[in-house]
């Protein structure tokens, strides 16, 4: 059974939002932000590597030209 | 009997294990901490005393005992790393620190956030909350030490030792509240007796701890998989990644 009668009462927490929110708030924001930051790694790692294979690429062609 | 664990000292093996088991953690992560956090908020009944400040609880001791498991983990990966010399198993330490850290930060804070309407105070250096603070720093010291080092050979033995040294402040947490008076309340929670809790309270929060470990599983796979590639960019099957990435 749901203990709140209503949607402002939820969000008042029994006088307590601040501490509850800001609870909730800042573990689903940091949670979210390391997520975010952790999901961009593999493609930035990739990348990086794709942009090394390219300059040993070019580094190979000049030796070869001369 | 163990012998299968030895192949996935092959990084591209670890790889695709990774990559098979993420979408399951990810997937039941998802549903117990939804479940869990809607439980605990909506349904749960209120706490006498605490009113419905109590409800923190069901971030702030998931994320707290939770810190202390992913600790173990690290630390244990960190030992098999070093004592057989398992690289794979040093990257697995490499990808839980970050994560660790941020659930540390999150236990300090919702622990805060609950003590000011509670004891009055948000901080007091009594032993619990200075214990739990020193974990903190012993992650973000393991961080610190693996990216000091360009050779991450060398880097992952300096912020192994570390991890292993400072598992010595794992008991001293989970006990400071029985050896010393503190103003945090002893554990709810308990195996072997009865709990001080009504399951009515009980159930969200065991679902939103076990939430918080699937949880820490899925985003460690995510970042162990990004690792594994960094530590391998000159093997032909990264490189093959790569060039697909490049293209996209």
């Amino acid at each position: 059974m749901i203990q709140f009668e209503s949607l402002s009462e939820f969000l008042n927490m029994g006088g307590y939002a601040f501490y509850v929110w800001l609870s909730y708030g800042v573990t689903f924001g940091s949670l979210g932000i390391l997520l975010f930051l952790s999901l961009r790694q593999k493609r930035s790692v990739l990348l990086e590597i794709s942009k090394k294979m390219e300059r040993e690429d070019r580094l190979k062609e000049t030796r070869s030209s001369r | 009997m163990w012998k299968w664990l030895h192949s996935y000292a092959d990084p591209e093996r670890a790889y695709k294990l990774a990559s098979t088991l993420l979408p399951w953690f990810a997937f039941s992560a998802i549903l117990f901490i939804s479940v869990g956090t809607i439980w605990g908020m909506l349904f749960a009944p209120m706490d006498y005393q605490q009113g419905e400040s109590f409800r923190i609880i069901y971030i702030h001791v998931p994320s707290a005992s939770m810190s202390m498991a992913a600790y173990m983990a690290m630390a244990s990966a960190s030992f098999v790393g070093i004592v057989w010399q398992i690289k794979t198993a040093d990257w697995v330490a490499a990808s839980i620190a970050p994560i660790g850290a941020v659930i540390t930060f999150i236990a300090l804070l919702t622990g805060a956030a609950w003590g000011k309407p509670m004891w009055g105070t948000w901080w007091v250096w009594d032993a619990r909350l200075t214990s739990e603070l020193v974990l903190l720093f012993l992650y973000l010291g393991v961080i610190s030490l693996y990216a000091s080092f360009e050779d991450k050979v060398l880097a992952a033995r300096a912020a192994g030792i570390l991890a292993i040294v400072g598992v010595i402040n794992i008991p001293i947490i989970k006990y400071s509240v029985d050896w010393w008076s503190s103003l945090h309340q002893p554990a709810t929670i308990k195996i072997t007796e009865k709990s001080a809790m009504p399951m009515e309270m009980l159930a969200p929060l065991l679902i939103n701890i076990f939430g918080f470990g699937l949880m820490i599983g899925a985003i460690t796979l995510v970042r162990y998989k990004a690792e594994i590639l960094a530590r391998n960019g000159m093997r032909p099957w990264v490189r093959e990644l790569a060039k697909a990435e490049a293209s996209k």
